[in-house]
């Protein structure tokens, strides 16, 4: 261990104070940082539009908002969710662990990275102010339909489509980041089937960011022309089809729907066998499962279209292809289970978090496979049983993962151990709120209530009071995650080097908290 | 922390309250719904969610037996053992199975519901921002279908009454007994015409039409929404449908068909007759409720960068003849519908003379349903 | 370095791939339309008539729609709402369509046809849909379409549902439309 750490390593350390030294860095450690915080300040700006969502349906009529706002606010929710917190979070992890797990110095490309974080905030800002515009945001829905997005919409589309382009410049960038660092930048001995889940399974995600980020970059450049420039790809008086604008949306949109959860099943696959004490079940079939989740994902984009009238053989083969996804993602659920068996476990709280994910994720997953069944789906689709399968896979799936994972590896961070029973109470007043939130969704939808409706019938009066309040508890619940941060970052228990018992890897080789520069001379992987 | 824990307690019992209430309105499932078909989507919704459930037993099963035998706090030794290759073909074999067998009755009540052929009664569906249009193509038959609830229950100055937003001024009426196809299309945005009773959700694109069909069996009132996000009210478009007996449902076409010809000759009368002022002004504001305050707003000060304001509009104030213009024939490329093709001659005059006077305008013109005629007759030049 | 350099420029090149690709998907579409009949997209250049025989075994019901958009103030509809039909037989079916305004329009006619599948089927020799059309004010004009139905329809569809949809291109007319229509 003393040969990795490096007795003059603040010598090294030439980071300028202040702001600059953020403005500047190029270091993965301190952009790894940032965009951590800034996925948390995200998670908080989008969970405060989802509140006004959840306030206007507490009951039914129209009480706080207009349906107009209404509509703003979901867009802008699902965008800053997807776009501004759990993609940002999970690079801000790649950024942090991907160079430490593999025994690199840093990431292969450090001026590139900085520069896709820093026009992060851009995108952001030029989103939220376009709601401040005459006339208001996108109120399209995050997945803006043509011709709802273009002939229809607002004068702030092209605020929208400017926004989103750099958003997936962003992306494309930290993914080309990351596979070269991944594929040039491993220590000697660390062969591919040697590398950690969550290497594996980002290294994967990052060839489906730039497979389908300038997909949708394609896409959001045919809304703008077909706005403002009279091109006609989606209106039908010009030759063009709107359904085609949803085939292109959805050939980004189902991987997309990827790139947000197999970085968590490769942070699962990190906490499990550590508080479980035991290796890894079934390593060689987690990483095949990933790559074949990650090919069946460009074969399945359709079935989000089932109601668009396809023919049936096109249906057909869509919802055999999204029913096969199904078995890689089992094989997935087994291992974790078989490794927890006849492990010898413990559970903190990264445990706890990952417990639920593997639970709550396979909840979501089951509702997924009920909407792969084309007849029911048409009863299902654009209903809340859709919303509440959506939010099980990410905010119990993604979000969770990023929170275990955040709490795995904090003592690494900050040297400091986080205060264990502050952490318990997250967990279970998150466990709690998002069920009570999430799962009535179920019920609603299936008794028949759309998405995306800012009113509803009486009947479903009582399950939003019910949907609303468990919404407001698990914002507030996530504000003692804000709490154990900042005390942890401010002081508490040293931490050791190895942080937890059955932790293993390199990233645990070096000391808590990690310094500035770390494996600047390669470790030797047996 | 200690307020925490209450509220955590209180929670559960908050649950049980909210489901008990809730049981007497909402079903917690899917409807079975009022056809053959739906009966087999309910089914195979059935279906899959057992096979689910059984799943999610087994596995949820296991780990949390794991998770209270293989605890450190017991003191166990954890194995080592991390592959086994007979395991992990059982079990990626086993769900294949499960999947083939679930795939079978989906594709067979899949390819059903696609077969619209040899339908007894066609309907033309039409959506747009944000009313159903139906047309009966075996009759001459079409009228639009807008939501009945009063804009003051929506507002909570009125009480709700029991099919709040599920009510509609003209249901679509079908025989039972009847294959009946749906056609659908639409005027601008992607709608998606949504009965749960009949498990039909079909998109509407505009330019190009989608089918559907349905066979009811019992007469009854049947409601659904629009579930494609439409725009600003895509809440408040429902869909009603009224199934009648055959003979009923014929009755109230040749009955549903005289009043459309008795509207049509009372329109010709209209055209040499002067309505005085006062009852343009109260038909008026009673059609601009109905069809235009959803952009333009009950204030007529639309929405800015939206839906142009009609208070001091330029063109209401200044040029009379494209005000009857826009309204007959609306705007290409924006929201503004033709309302020519939707309103009878007296509504479209009514409503153009309230706008021209309603919200300080005070233009004090009354428009005729004879300035409307000419302009649809194109010589209003 | 050099080692970055190389893989970064591969990357970028996929990317600028995959940007490429999904405006591909636009083209791509409209073979893969035309291939299985989704949305009901007819074919947009004429056909050719057919050689060899009609089938008179069967028979396939045509059904026509017409329906101008809602800011199409012209009046827009088939001579006859539906016509049953041989396969491998040539028809001609004219719509009728009438500018009531006072001002000249250009109108565009978007074909669709239900079921989907079925599009692949329906052959236009002739249509006023490859075209745009125009009309002066007051005037009215019959608009033909000249059809058949392929003999290797599948045995599943009886009935054919045609449907156009008229906008006004007025806006955007490029001055080709088919002119000859201006009187009656």
């Amino acid at each position: 261990m003393s040969a990795i750490t490096h007795d003059h390593d603040h010598e090294h350390d030439h980071k300028p104070s202040g702001i600059k030294r953020w403005l500047y860095t190029t270091n993965h450690k301190d952009i790894g940082t940032m965009y951590l915080v800034f996925a948390l300040l995200m998670f908080f700006i989008g969970g405060s539009m989802a509140m006004v969502i959840r306030l206007e349906l507490f009951q039914p009529g129209m009480q706080f908002v207009e349906p107009q706002f209404f509509n703003q606010m979901t867009t802008v929710h699902g965008l800053i969710m997807v776009f501004g917190a759990v993609m940002p979070a999970f690079t801000g992890l790649a950024n942090w662990m991907i160079p430490m797990m593999i025994g690199a110095p840093d990431m292969a490309l450090p001026r590139m990275n900085n520069w896709s974080f820093w026009i992060l905030p851009f995108a952001f800002l030029i989103l939220l102010l376009s709601l401040f515009m005459p006339g208001g945001g996108p109120d399209f829905g995050w997945t803006f339909y043509a011709p709802l997005s273009t002939t229809y919409s607002n004068d702030s589309t092209a605020l929208f489509v400017f926004s989103v382009h750099i958003m997936g410049i962003s992306s494309i960038m930290g993914a080309i980041n990351v596979i070269v660092t991944i594929w040039n930048m491993r220590a000697p001995g660390m062969t591919w089937m040697k590398m950690p889940l969550f290497v594996w399974t980002w290294f994967i995600t990052a060839f489906l960011l730039i497979m389908v980020m300038p997909v949708l970059a394609g896409a959001v450049t045919m809304v703008l022309t077909d706005k403002y420039f009279g091109t006609s790809f989606f209106d039908a008086a010009g030759g063009g089809d709107p359904v085609l604008f949803q085939h292109i949306f959805w050939f980004f949109g189902h991987p997309e729907v990827y790139i947000m959860i197999l970085p968590a099943f490769g942070i699962v696959s990190a906490i499990i066998p550590t508080f479980a004490r035991k290796p890894l079940f079934g390593y060689a079939s987690m990483v095949y499962a990933t790559a074949s989740i990650a090919i069946l994902s460009f074969l399945v984009w359709a079935h989000h279209m089932f109601t668009t009238g396809m023919p049936v053989f096109a249906t057909l083969f869509f919802m055999y292809c999204t029913m096969l996804i199904a078995v890689p993602t089992g094989v997935k659920v087994f291992n974790w289970v078989a490794t927890m068996w006849r492990g010898a476990m413990t559970f903190e709280v990264p445990m706890m978090f990952a417990l639920a994910f593997i639970v709550l994720f396979t909840i979501g997953g089951f509702s997924g496979l009920m909407l792969a069944i084309t007849p029911a789906d048409f009863q299902y689709h654009d209903t809340y049983f859709v919303v509440a399968h959506f939010h099980y896979v990410l905010v119990t799936g993604a979000v969770f993962s990023i929170i275990a994972a955040a709490y795995y590896w904090l003592p690494k961070w900050t040297g400091h151990m986080y205060d264990e029973r502050l952490g318990q109470l997250h967990f279970w007043c998150s466990l709690i709120s998002v069920n009570l939130l999430f799962f009535p969704m179920h019920f609603v939808g299936l008794a028949g209530m759309p998405r995306r409706i800012p009113d509803y019938a009486l009947q479903f009066a009582d399950f939003n009071a019910f949907i609303s309040v468990g919404g407001f508890l698990f914002g507030l619940s996530q504000l003692i995650f804000v709490w154990v941060l900042v005390k942890c970052a401010r002081g508490g228990e040293k931490a050791t080097a190895q942080v937890w018992e059955g932790a293993e890897g390199l990233e645990w080789q070096v000391p808590s908290p990690a310094p500035y520069h770390t494996f600047e001379t390669p470790p030797e992987v047996k | 922390m200690t307020n925490a824990r209450c509220l955590l307690w209180s929670l559960p019992t908050l649950l049980f309250a909210a489901s008990a209430n809730a049981s007497k309105s909402m079903p917690l499932n899917m409807t079975k719904g009022a056809t053959e078909i739906s009966q087999q989507v309910y089914d195979l919704h059935m279906t899959i969610f057992w096979i689910c459930c059984v799943i999610g037993a087994v596995v949820f099963g296991i780990m949390f037996w794991s998770i209270i035998r293989h605890r450190k706090a017991r003191g166990v030794q954890p194995a080592q053992f991390h592959e086994s290759t007979k395991v992990e073909i059982l079990w990626t074999a086993i769900p294949v199975v499960i999947l083939i067998g679930m795939a079978i009755p989906a594709t067979k009540t899949l390819i059903a519901m696609e077969d619209t052929s040899a339908a007894d009664v066609t309907v033309l569906v039409t959506g747009s921002q944000w009313k159903w249009h139906y047309k009966y193509l075996e009759h001459d038959l079409e009228y639009f279908s807008l939501l009945a609830t009063p804009r003051e229950q929506i507002a909570n100055k009125l009480a709700k009454g029991e099919n709040y937003l599920l009510e509609v001024d003209r249901p679509l009426v079908i025989p039972t007994g009847k294959k009946v196809r749906f056609l659908m299309t639409s005027d601008d945005v992607i709608h998606s015409w949504w009965v749960p009773a009949f498990a039909i959700k079909k998109d509407a694109n505009p330019g190009f039409i989608n089918e559907a069909w349905t066979r009811v069996d019992e007469p009854g009132i049947y409601r659904g929404q629009c579930a494609e996000l439409c725009g600003k009210d895509h809440g408040f478009m429902p869909v009603v449908v009224i199934a009648k007996t055959p003979e009923d449902y014929l009755a109230w076409v040749a009955q549903e068909e005289s009043r459309i010809a008795a509207e049509k000759a009372a329109e010709r009368e209209l055209l040499a007759m002067n309505m005085d002022m006062a009852e343009l002004m109260a038909t008026g504001e009673k059609v601009y409720q109905g069809w235009c305050v959803a952009c333009h707003q009950p204030t007529g000060g639309g929405l800015p960068g939206i839906f142009p304001a009609l208070k001091g509009s330029q063109l209401i104030l200044n040029d009379r003849q494209a005000h009857i213009e826009i309204i007959v024939n609306g705007k290409a490329g924006t929201a503004m519908q033709a309302f020519g093709k939707q309103l009878s001659l007296k509504e479209l005059a009514a409503v153009i003379t309230y706008t021209r006077n309603a919200f300080d305008n005070n233009t004090g013109d009354a428009v005729q349903a004879a300035d409307v005629y000419a302009v649809q007759q194109g010589k209003g030049e | 370095m050099q080692l970055h350099r190389t893989l970064v420029t591969k990357l970028l090149l996929v990317t600028a791939l995959m940007f490429g690709f999904g405006f591909a998907l636009v083209p791509l579409y409209d073979v893969f339309c035309e291939v299985t009949g989704i949305n009901g997209k007819t074919s947009n250049v004429p056909a050719t008539a057919l050689v060899d025989g009609v089938d008179t075994s069967r028979e396939i019901t045509i059904e026509f729609l017409a329906r101008p958009n809602k800011d199409m103030p012209w009046i827009f509809k088939p001579e006859i709402r539906r016509l049953t039909v041989h396969p491998g037989e040539v028809h001609v079916m004219n719509y009728f369509a009438e500018n009531p305004t006072a001002q000249m329009i250009v109108g565009q006619a978007v074909p669709s046809v239900s079921p989907g599948q079925a599009a692949l089927y329906l052959h236009k020799i002739e249509c006023f849909c490859f075209t745009q059309q125009q009309l002066a004010a007051g005037r009215n004009m019959l608009m033909p379409v000249q059809f058949y139905v392929d003999p290797a329809l599948p045995a599943q569809f009886s009935t054919i549902t045609l449907n156009y949809t008229l906008y006004d291109v007025t806006a955007n007319w490029q001055g080709n439309a088919a002119t000859e229509n201006l009187g009656e």
